[in-house]
C-alpha cells in the first residue's frame, strides 16, 4: 500500500432485527464507528444482508469512495461471500473487506448485559477497522477441471451417481473392491414397494452402466493412493495387485455400509437360527424358509442404545425392512405366526406407513418394549428358544416359542472407511459415517472442494433415498467439471525466499502435502494445494512464512487494537 | 431444442435445484407463486439437530438466486400451461400484477408505514399483522412491495392512494396488468412444497376455538425473533409467558379413520427441537411430548432427543390424546390422554398446546398435474415414476420432481432431492441436444 494513500473505511453494523438489535445499541456502535481512524462512513442497517442493505454498500464505495469495508454482523461463515460479492460488484477487491462477528460472538452470548455487550461490539469493531486499514488485494487463481469423475463404490449409489455423470458426457472410473458390482443389494431378495426381485432392479443398473461408453468400470478394485485437489485430482487403483493411475476432476464417495453383527446377545452366533435380517434376506434366497411356527423380530439390537458395541443411532430402515420381511414369510408361509418387538415404529413417510399398516391386517403380531426393559432369547433343550418379553401395550410379560429368531440391527461404517477418510483427507462424524460439509444446506458435499460423497457411507438409509442422494452428488460433482474451471484460495502461505534457511519444518509439518522444497533448497508452497491453514507460518523458526490475509503485521494491529492500542 | 430449465416453487429445494443448475452454466426459470422467494424454511426459527438460525443460512441461497446471471426469477407468477416434451416444452407463465413497479420500487417500506390498512401476516400465521401494501417478510427476495387487491382501500373502494403519493420511488402504478409470459425449456422442476393441515376440523383438541391451542407452524412464529412476538414465548391468550408447554403429535397424520395416514416425519424432531428453544426461552417450563412412536429417523436425531431428554429434561410421554378442555376463565387447558404403557386414561394441565399437524400437499398440484399430464397418488403428492429406483423421475419424462411435494422429507433430503432432480435435468439438456436417448 502507498503511504500516501490512506485507506478509506466503511462501516455497516447489522441490527440482524432483534438479534443484535435488541441487546446491543446499534445507534451507539455506529457513533463510536465513526471516530475510529481512517473511518469516513459507518451506518447501522436492520438487515445489512438484504437486498437493501447490500445496495447501501455499493451505495456507500462509490459515494464515499471506500477502500476498506466492514460489516459487524453475524458469522462469515454464511454471510461473508454475499457481503464479498457487494464489493466486488462495486468495483472493489472482495479481499479488501472485513467482518467483526458481533452475534455469535456478541449479542447472543451475553443477551443479559445489554451495556457491556454493546462495549465489547465497539471493541469488536474497532479491531475488525485496525486490521481492514491493513489489508491488501487478493487474487483467487483459476485452475482447469479434467472432465472425469471417480467413483469409488458399485453399489446403487455409485451405479447410480456414474450413470448420471456419464449422461451428463463426463468421462467416469467406477471402481468396486468385489469382483462385480450391485453391493450389499446382492444379498438382498425382493425390494419393497413393487415386491420385485433385487437381482432384476440390479440387473437394471449394471445394464445402463455397461451400456454407457462414458463409463469405466475397475472390479476387485481399491483406492490405492489420492493427491492433488479440484480438477486435478491423482488417483491410484490397486486392481489385484496392478497399479493403474488416473486423472480425475472430481471424486464421489460410495462406499456403503455394513450390518453389525450382534455377536454375544440374543444367542446370535450360537444357532443358525438366530440370524440378522440380513441373513434372513439370504434364507429368502435359498428358498429356505420352510414353515416354522412361530419367527420374532427384534428391534433396535445395538441400535438406540449406549450399551458397548452398540450405536446410539437410529438406522432408519430396519422397521420398515422387518415389516417387508415379516410379510414376506407371511407370503412364503401364510401359516406362520410373525412377531415383531420393538420400541418405536419408524415407518415414516408415506409407503412405509401404509406398509405398516397392510402387516397389521396381515396379522403380523407387534409387541411394544421399552428400552429399559429389553427381550431375552433363551435357547430350549430342543434346539427351539424361547422369548420373553414385556409388552407395555398389553402391560404383560409374555413368554414366546420361536423357531427363528431375527434381529434387526443397524447399518454400521465399513471398516475400510477410516483408511479412505485418512487418504482422502475427508472427515467421519461421531457415528463413524462420512461427515459432511453442513448437515443441513450441503447434505452431499465435503468441505475439501471436488470430493462429494452418498448413499449408507454417509448415514443409513433406504434405496430411493441413495438414488436421490447419488443424483446430488452427481449434480454437485457436474457443477466444476461442466463449467471447465474452478477459482481457487487466495489465503495461502508464502516464503520470503531471502529468509528461507531450507530447514524443512513446514515441509513436514504441512498437513495437505503443500509444500516442497525446490532445487535450491529453498521451501516452495503450491498455491493450489495449500488451505491457508497457517501451521507452517506459525512453525517457521526463521519467520520467514507469511500468510496472505493474515500477515502478522494484520493480526498484531488487530490484538493492539483489543488491548487498548491505537 | 432449449438449453434452459424451469423451476416451479421458490422454498429450499426449489432454490437449491435452481442454484445447482445455474452454477453449471445452465439458464433457468425460477417460479414462485408468492411475492417472495424462501418457502416454508424462511418462516422457521431455527433448525434440528444443529439449531442453526433458518432464515440466517437460507437468506444468503435467495439473495444468490436474485443476484444470479442465470437465474429468471419470476415471482408472483404462476404456471397455466405446459406443452411438449423432454428438451421442448412450451410453458406459460402468467406474472400477476404487483401493481408496484419492480424497476423503481427499492424496498424501503415507506408505503408499508403509511397504509392504513392492516390484514393479518400470512408469514406470521395470522398472528400478527402486514399492511394492504406489503413485502411478506424483512429478508424478502425480492424487496419490492405488492398491494393486496383484496385489501387494498382503492381496489375495494376506490378511495385512498397514499401509498403512491408517499413512495419515493414513484414507483406504485394503479394500472399495472398481468402478463402472460411464455418459456422454452429443457426439463422441469416441481418443488411446490407443503401446506400444513388446519386441525380445526378436530373438534376434540379445540383448535380456533381455544386460544392457547396453536398449531407448529404458528409456534414456530411466537419463538422467531422476527416473529408477531419479537421471539417472547407468550401465550396468544393473555401474553403471558407459559409455564407448561405440551406437543401433541400426529394431528391429523397416521390417522386410519378420515384425515391422512402418512406420516409427515418431521413433526416428532421438530417438536423436540421447539421444546429445546422453549427451554432455551425460559428454562423452567415444564415441556412434555405426546408421542406414539418417537421418529428421529434422520442422521444425528435420535442422538438430539436424548439430548432433549437429558440435558433439557423435556418429557416424552407414550401417549393417545383423546380431548381437550379449556378452563374458561384462566384459559388454561387440560390434555385427557390415554397413557400407552398402562392404558389409563389419564389427564395432563397445560398453559399452552402445540398441535403437530399433518404436512400435507399443496392443493394447486392438481391444476399442475391436470396441464402437464402429471400422476399424482391418492393425497395429492407428485408419484415418482418408480418409487424405489426413479424418485425423482416422474411419468412425464423430462419432468422431475423434488421436495416435501414428492412425499414427506426434511430439509437435508430436500436438498439432496433437488440436487439430485437438477442432474437429472443437466442429462436431459445433455442428452436431448446430442441426440443421445437418456
Amino acid at each position: 500500500m502507498n503511504e500516501e494513500e490512506k485507506p478509506r473505511i466503511g462501516i455497516f453494523i447489522c441490527h440482524c432485527g432483534v438479534n443484535i438489535g435488541a441487546v446491543v445499541n446499534v445507534p451507539e456502535v455506529v457513533e463510536y464507528a465513526k471516530t475510529l481512524p481512517n473511518v469516513v462512513h459507518a451506518e447501522g442497517n436492520l438487515y445489512t444482508c438484504s437486498s437493501e442493505g447490500l445496495s447501501k454498500i455499493k451505495e456507500a464505495i462509490k459515494k464515499y469512495q471506500l477502500t476498506r469495508v466492514v460489516v459487524a454482523s453475524c458469522t462469515p461463515r454464511t454471510h461473508e461471500p454475499l457481503f464479498r460479492s457487494a464489493c466486488e460488484e462495486a468495483g472493489l477487491n472482495k479481499y479488501l473487506f472485513h467482518m467483526a462477528n458481533i452475534r455469535e460472538h456478541c449479542s447472543w452470548v451475553h443477551p443479559k448485559e445489554p451495556e457491556k455487550a454493546t462495549e465489547k461490539a465497539k471493541e469488536m469493531v474497532k479491531m475488525a477497522a485496525a486490521k481492514a486499514a491493513l489489508l491488501e488485494p487478493q487474487e483467487e487463481p483459476e485452475i482447469d477441471v479434467e472432465p472425469t469423475a471417480l467413483v469409488l463404490g458399485g453399489g446403487i449409489s455409485g451405479m447410480t451417481a456414474a450413470v448420471s455423470l456419464a449422461n451428463q458426457k463426463f468421462k467416469v472410473h467406477l471402481v468396486e473392491k468385489e469382483n462385480e458390482l450391485g453391493g450389499k443389494l446382492r444379498e438382498l431378495y425382493k425390494l419393497y414397494p413393487n415386491d420385485c426381485y433385487t437381482s432384476d432392479v440390479l440387473e437394471e443398473f449394471k445394464q445402463a452402466v455397461r451400456s454407457n461408453p462414458n463409463i469405466t468400470v475397475h472390479t476387485s478394485s481399491t483406492l490405492k493412493q489420492s493427491e492433488g485437489f479440484i480438477g486435478n485430482f491423482k488417483v491410484t487403483i490397486d486392481h489385484k495387485g496392478k497399479e493403474e493411475p488416473f486423472d480425475v476432476g472430481t471424486i464421489i464417495v460410495a462406499t456403503g455400509a455394513d450390518v453389525l453383527k450382534p455377536n454375544g446377545t440374543y444367542c446370535y452366533g450360537q444357532s443358525k437360527n438366530v440370524v440378522t435380517q440380513l441373513e434372513l434376506e439370504n434364507i429368502f434366497k435359498e428358498k429356505t424358509i420352510g414353515k416354522p411356527k412361530n419367527v420374532i423380530m427384534i428391534q433396535c439390537v445395538g441400535a438406540r442404545e449406549e450399551k458397548e458395541g452398540g450405536r446410539n443411532y437410529c438406522s432408519r430402515i430396519c422397521c420398515a425392512v422387518a415389516v417387508k420381511n415379516a410379510l414376506q414369510i407371511k407370503e412364503l408361509s401364510p401359516e406362520t405366526e410373525v412377531f415383531i418387538l420393538y420400541r418405536d415404529m419408524q415407518t415414516y413417510g408415506r409407503e412405509f406407513e401404509e406398509q405398516y399398516e397392510k402387516a397389521r391386517q396381515n396379522c403380523v403380531q407387534f409387541l411394544r418394549y421399552d428400552a429399559e426393559n429389553p427381550p431375552e432369547v433363551i435357547q430350549c433343550s430342543d434346539g427351539k428358544f424361547m422369548v420373553k418379553v414385556h409388552d407395555i401395550l398389553l402391560n404383560a410379560t409374555l413368554e414366546l416359542d420361536a423357531d427363528l429368531v431375527v434381529l434387526s440391527t443397524p447399518l454400521i461404517q465399513r471398516e475400510e472407511a477410516k483408511e479412505l477418510s485418512k487418504l482422502l483427507k475427508v472427515p467421519l462424524g461421531a457415528d463413524g459415517f462420512f461427515f459432511e460439509a453442513h448437515v443441513k444446506l450441503r447434505p452431499v458435499d465435503f468441505a475439501t472442494e471436488g470430493i462429494f460423497i452418498c448413499g449408507t457411507a454417509h448415514s443409513p438409509k433406504t434405496i430411493a433415498e441413495s438414488i436421490a442422494q447419488a443424483y446430488a452428488a452427481a449434480s454437485r460433482a457436474g457443477i466444476p467439471m461442466a463449467l471447465k474451471r474452478v477459482r481457487t484460495e487466495a489465503i495461502t502461505a508464502f516464503v520470503n525466499e531471502e529468509l528461507c534457511t531450507g530447514c524443512g519444518t513446514c515441509v513436514k509439518l504441512c498437513p495437505y502435502n503443500a509444500i516442497q522444497k525446490d532445487e535450491y533448497g529453498i521451501a516452495r508452497v503450491n498455491d493450489v494445494l495449500c488451505k491457508g491453514c497457517g501451521v507452517c507460518a506459525a512453525s517457521c523458526p526463521e519467520k520467514a512464512i507469511n500468510m496472505r490475509h493474515f500477515s502478522d503485521k494484520q493480526v498484531l494491529a488487530e490484538a493492539t487494537a483489543a488491548l487498548g492500542g491505537a | 431444442m432449449s438449453n434452459s430449465v424451469l423451476v416451479v416453487g421458490g422454498g429450499i429445494a426449489g432454490i437449491q435445484a435452481s442454484l445447482d443448475l445455474a452454477n453449471r452454466g445452465t439458464k433457468v426459470y425460477l417460479v414462485e407463486k408468492t411475492p417472495s422467494i424462501g418457502g416454508r424454511m424462511a418462516q422457521l426459527d431455527k433448525t434440528f439437530p444443529t439449531l442453526d438460525c433458518s432464515i440466517c443460512i437460507l437468506a444468503p441461497k435467495m439473495i444468490e438466486c436474485y443476484r444470479h446471471p442465470n437465474i429468471d426469477l419470476l415471482t408472483y407468477s404462476e404456471v397455466e400451461e405446459v406443452k411438449g416434451e423432454a428438451g421442448r416444452f412450451t410453458v406459460k407463465l402468467l406474472k400477476k400484477p404487483r401493481y408496484v413497479d419492480s424497476t423503481k420500487c427499492t424496498g424501503c417500506g415507506t408505503c408499508m408505514e403509511k397504509c392504513p390498512v392492516k390484514v393479518p401476516s400470512e408469514f406470521d400465521m395470522g398472528l400478527g399483522n402486514r399492511k394492504a401494501i406489503y413485502m411478506p417478510f424483512k429478508q424478502a427476495v425480492p424487496l419490492i412491495a405488492t398491494i393486496d387487491t383484496e385489501h387494498c382501500l382503492y381496489f375495494t373502494k376506490g378511495v385512498c392512494r397514499v401509498c403512491e403519493k408517499v413512495c419515493p420511488s414513484k414507483a406504485v402504478n394503479f394500472e399495472q396488468k398481468p402478463e402472460e409470459i411464455t418459456a422454452e425449456v429443457s426439463s422441469l422442476i416441481l418443488a411446490t412444497g407443503f401446506d400444513v393441515f388446519n386441525p380445526s376440523a378436530m373438534r376434540e383438541y379445540g383448535y380456533g376455538r381455544f386460544k392457547n391451542v396453536v398449531q407448529s407452524m404458528e409456534f414456530e412464529r411466537i419463538i422467531s425473533a422476527s416473529g408477531p412476538t419479537g421471539g417472547h414465548l407468550v401465550r396468544p391468550s393473555d401474553g403471558k409467558e407459559p409455564k407448561s408447554l405440551v406437543f401433541v403429535q400426529c394431528v391429523g397424520s397416521r390417522s386410519q379413520h378420515g384425515e391422512f395416514p402418512f406420516c409427515s416425519s418431521v413433526c416428532c424432531v421438530y417438536a423436540t427441537k421447539e421444546s429445546i428453544l422453549t427451554k432455551e426461552h425460559a428454562p423452567e417450563t415444564d415441556v412434555s411430548i405426546m408421542y406414539i412412536d418417537m421418529r428421529a429417523v434422520g442422521k444425528g436425531f435420535q442422538e438430539f432427543v436424548d439430548r432433549a431428554k437429558e440435558e433439557h429434561g423435556i418429557k416424552y410421554i407414550k401417549a393417545h390424546p383423546g380431548g381437550i378442555a379449556e378452563d374458561p376463565v384462566t384459559r388454561s387447558l387440560q390434555i385427557y390422554y390415554e397413557d400407552i404403557p398402562t392404558g389409563n386414561m389419564k389427564k395432563l394441565d397445560a398453559d399452552m398446546v402445540v398441535l403437530c399437524p399433518a404436512l400435507i400437499p399443496k392443493e394447486d398440484n392438481r391444476r399442475i398435474a391436470e396441464t402437464t399430464g402429471l400422476e399424482l397418488d391418492d393425497y395429492g403428492f407428485f408419484k415418482s415414476r418408480n418409487s424405489l429406483t426413479a424418485p425423482v423421475d416422474t411419468n412425464v419424462p423430462g419432468i422431475y420432481v423434488c421436495g416435501y411435494c414428492q412425499g414427506p422429507k426434511d430439509i437435508p433430503e430436500s436438498v439432496a432431492q433437488a440436487s439430485g432432480a437438477a442432474a437429472r435435468a443437466a442429462e436431459t439438456i445433455m442428452c436431448t441436444t446430442k441426440g443421445v436417448k437418456s
